[in-house]
């Protein structure tokens, strides 16, 4: 059995961002966009552990900005939660193409 | 001398006038306000004359000094030049605080009686007040640029009371025409101001007098050589002085706008437009004289010349004219021309400097029996409600005291001997013979002249033909109270009070206390020189004895004799109707319609275009900023992508 090492932890990091990106461009529900979201700062938070325990192991800041990232995540998703169901109040649908009230 | 706070005083309280008066008197005072006014005035008044005579009775030795009484530095722009609020104090700046503040007086009793009534007592009264203190800070100036903001202030306030029959539409364009006639000159007093203070360094009186008068100062050395169009820039200087100083007082050509002020109420054609603002610019002159006499003597040359024409074109227009406002403002015209001339045929320091004497002597006794007869003029328009000579006539039995005063005024300005006009115009007169006997020449036949208008009015309004009273049922109810009397006592004092002043002012011994260097002027009087003005002044008063004592049809033949020349004079030698044709047909279309056509297709053509360019392209690119979020999130991979790929490969 091989150690996991750097670069699987970065094949895996990518990947997850890539499929946030994609769940981002291709959902149609606010939901699900916002989960999508959750899974590209994932990825970073990830990328950030790696670097932290593979490239300067005697540090912590890796350590502390995932800490950061995550707490940020959280209000992030209260705040984004707010607005959509204050979206539905208004427009009864949370669907992305139904709320393109806000252009020129 | 009275302290300095007590000489401030004399233009401040007048100012504390005109602030109370204007922000609470129509809504606090009402009808008291014109006695507020009055009354500050009256202190005013006792402080000025208690001032003015302080100063002449100093013992000093035979020779008046200047003072600066209060000097405050205002904008200091390096260690000489910096704009002073400051009191100067010489002989005519004394000379000016009393006349203005006694004849302000007069009018601001009178008014009492003249605007009772009016909507706009209150505000009347508060511009009177702002006019005063702007004349009393202009006279007492000791910088020339403080001079020329309260020259502007004073402007301002004429403008105002020339237009206080705001809805008259005639009295609204008369005072547009008196601002922008005189502010068209004052551009010319700006630019003078710039070019001596250039010059000589400084904007102080004393400073820029001593700098441009001694022949060793080396700004003078200079200024006389930088010349511009062959005359050097101390003459462009004084001559653009000038300029200001003729636009306020009425000098030819810029005097058209003074017969349209008299569409203000009649006090205030008394108190600015004859006694004090338009003697402003003889003010000027005299303050900066040594610089005239001295330095640049082919500008007091035009100013001579410039005041004899003006002189002489005013009387034979005044001659003609039918309004009885009219003929004053253009008799007020003429006697300002003897006033300049009379600068210009001085010189400095001596006997030769007799016109100077002379005329600031004639400025004191035409404020006396000018603001006379414009008050008594005012009583006759209060009585009959006509400015009209046609209307008028067989007054003196209505009104004997207008009639007396009157009657007083025309002799003392036609210089019948020993009333007040006559000293000083012997004065002038003698000056003139001894200087530029060719102004003399003009002098005399306009001192003729001038009898024969003055008994013109005179005649016409109070014998003539015999008056009838007409109905009076559409005039307002207090109109009605009033009619058939000559008018309340406060508008009769300031008549007999005034009267004493034009018969009795020429005794003053003026030569000691006001000359061209300071050292007294032993008066002249010379009863040889005296027989041919005298006589000539007579047949003018004779010939309109003859004319217009009796109605008859003389007049009219004289006039029909004359022909064209009557016409011309009648209609004010067409100089207005040159200003219209040179302003509409010439500046209008060569300089008015190019630039606004520069400006409509040019400037404004630009901002246009630039705009036009952003709705353009902004209507284009409109439909990026969908509202799909989803949309947006592509643009930003991109970016990141691109930017990413130029960091990448591009920089390294």
């Amino acid at each position: 059995m091989i150690q996991p090492g750097l670069y699987h932890l970065l094949f895996i990091s990518a990947a997850l961002f890539f499929i946030g990106v994609y769940g981002f461009f291709t959902r149609r529900n606010l939901i699900t966009m916002l989960m999508s979201i959750e899974l590209i700062l994932n990825s970073v938070n990830l990328n950030f552990i790696a670097f932290n325990k593979y490239l300067w192991p005697e540090k912590m800041d890796g350590l502390f900005f995932t800490v950061f990232i995550i707490a940020i995540a959280a209000a992030e998703a209260a705040v984004a939660i707010a607005i959509i169901i204050n979206l539905y109040r208004s427009h009864h649908s949370i669907d992305v193409e139904n709320a393109e009230d806000l252009k020129y | 001398m009275p302290n300095a706070a007590t000489i401030a005083l004399i233009p401040l309280l007048p100012g504390a006038g005109f602030v109370l008066l204007g922000l609470f008197g129509k809504k606090y005072f009402g009808k008291s306000s014109g006695i507020i006014g009055t009354a500050l005035l009256l202190v005013s008044t006792a402080v000025a004359l208690y001032t003015a005579y302080e100063y002449f009775s100093a013992d000093t030795a035979g020779r008046y000094t200047n003072a600066i009484a209060i000097k405050y530095t205002w904008l200091k722009f390096s260690e000489n030049l910096s704009i002073d609020m400051g009191l100067y104090l010489d002989p005519i700046s004394m000379m000016m605080i009393v006349v203005v503040t006694f004849v302000s007086l007069m009018v601001h009793i009178y008014s009492l009686g003249y605007m009772k009534g009016e909507e706009r007592f209150a505000t009347y009264f508060a511009h009177l007040g702002l006019f005063t203190f702007s004349m009393l800070g202009l006279v007492l100036s000791s910088n020339i640029f403080q001079i020329y903001i309260f020259w502007e202030l004073v402007g301002v306030s004429s403008f105002l009371l020339i237009g206080y029959y705001y809805d008259k539409p005639s009295a609204v364009a008369a005072s547009k025409k008196a601002f922008i006639v005189t502010r068209f000159a004052d551009l010319g007093f700006l630019i003078g101001i710039l070019v001596l203070s250039y010059s000589s360094g400084t904007l102080d009186f004393n400073t820029m007098i001593a700098t441009l008068t001694s022949p060793e100062s080396s700004q003078l050395k200079t200024a006389v050589s930088s010349t511009f169009l062959g005359v050097s820039a101390v003459t462009w200087g004084g001559l653009l002085v000038f300029m200001g100083g003729a636009g306020k007082s009425a000098m030819f050509p810029l005097h058209i706008w003074l017969p349209d002020a008299m569409e203000g109420p009649t006090p205030v054609s008394a108190l600015i437009h004859a006694a004090t603002m338009v003697v402003a610019g003889v003010y000027l002159v005299a303050r900066l004289f040594p610089i005239f006499a001295i330095t640049t003597p082919v500008v007091l040359e035009a100013v001579g010349w410039i005041g004899a024409v003006s002189a002489i074109i005013a009387a034979i227009i005044a001659c003609t004219q039918t309004d009885i406002k009219r003929v004053l403002a253009y008799s007020t015209m003429s006697q300002i021309g003897f006033m300049m001339f009379s600068l210009g045929v001085s010189r400095y320091g001596g006997e030769a400097g007799l016109g100077y004497t002379a005329s600031m002597f004639h400025l004191f006794t035409h404020a006396m029996f000018k603001a006379l007869l414009f008050l008594g003029a005012g009583a006759v328009i209060h009585y009959i409600h006509s400015n009209e000579i046609k209307d008028m006539g067989g007054l003196r039995k209505y009104m004997p005291i207008t009639h007396i005063t009157f009657l007083i005024a025309c002799l003392a300005i036609a210089g019948f001997p020993f009333l007040s006009g006559f000293f000083s115009k012997e004065e002038i007169l003698l000056a003139a013979y001894h200087n530029n006997p060719a102004i003399y020449w003009i002098a005399l036949f306009t001192s003729g002249l001038t009898a024969f208008y003055m008994f013109r009015l005179y005649f016409s309004i109070f014998w003539n033909k015999t008056y009838e009273k007409h109905a009076l049922h559409h005039e307002p109810a207090y109109v009605r109270a009033s009619a058939g009397k000559e008018g309340p006592f406060v508008m009769m004092l300031p008549l007999i009070v005034l009267a004493i002043g034009a018969a009795g002012a020429g005794y003053i011994p003026f030569g000691k206390y006001v000359s061209s260097d300071g050292a007294p002027l032993k008066p002249h009087f010379d009863i040889n020189f005296s027989i041919l003005p005298v006589a000539l002044g007579l047949i003018g008063i004779a010939t309109a004895w003859v004319l217009y004592k009796k109605q008859n049809s003389l007049p009219e033949k004289m006039a029909a004799s004359f022909g064209s020349l009557y016409r011309t004079a009648y209609r004010k030698f067409y100089i207005d109707e040159i200003y219209l044709f040179i302003t509409r047909k010439v500046l209008f279309n060569l300089v008015g319609r190019p630039a606004a056509w520069f400006d409509r297709n040019v400037v404004d053509g630009l901002v246009n275009f630039s705009g036009n360019i952003t709705q353009l392209i902004s209507e284009k690119i409109k439909k990026w900023q969908s509202g799909k979020v989803q949309q947006y999130a592509i643009y930003f991979l991109v970016a990141v992508v691109v930017i990413a790929a130029v960091f990448i490969y591009m920089i390294n």
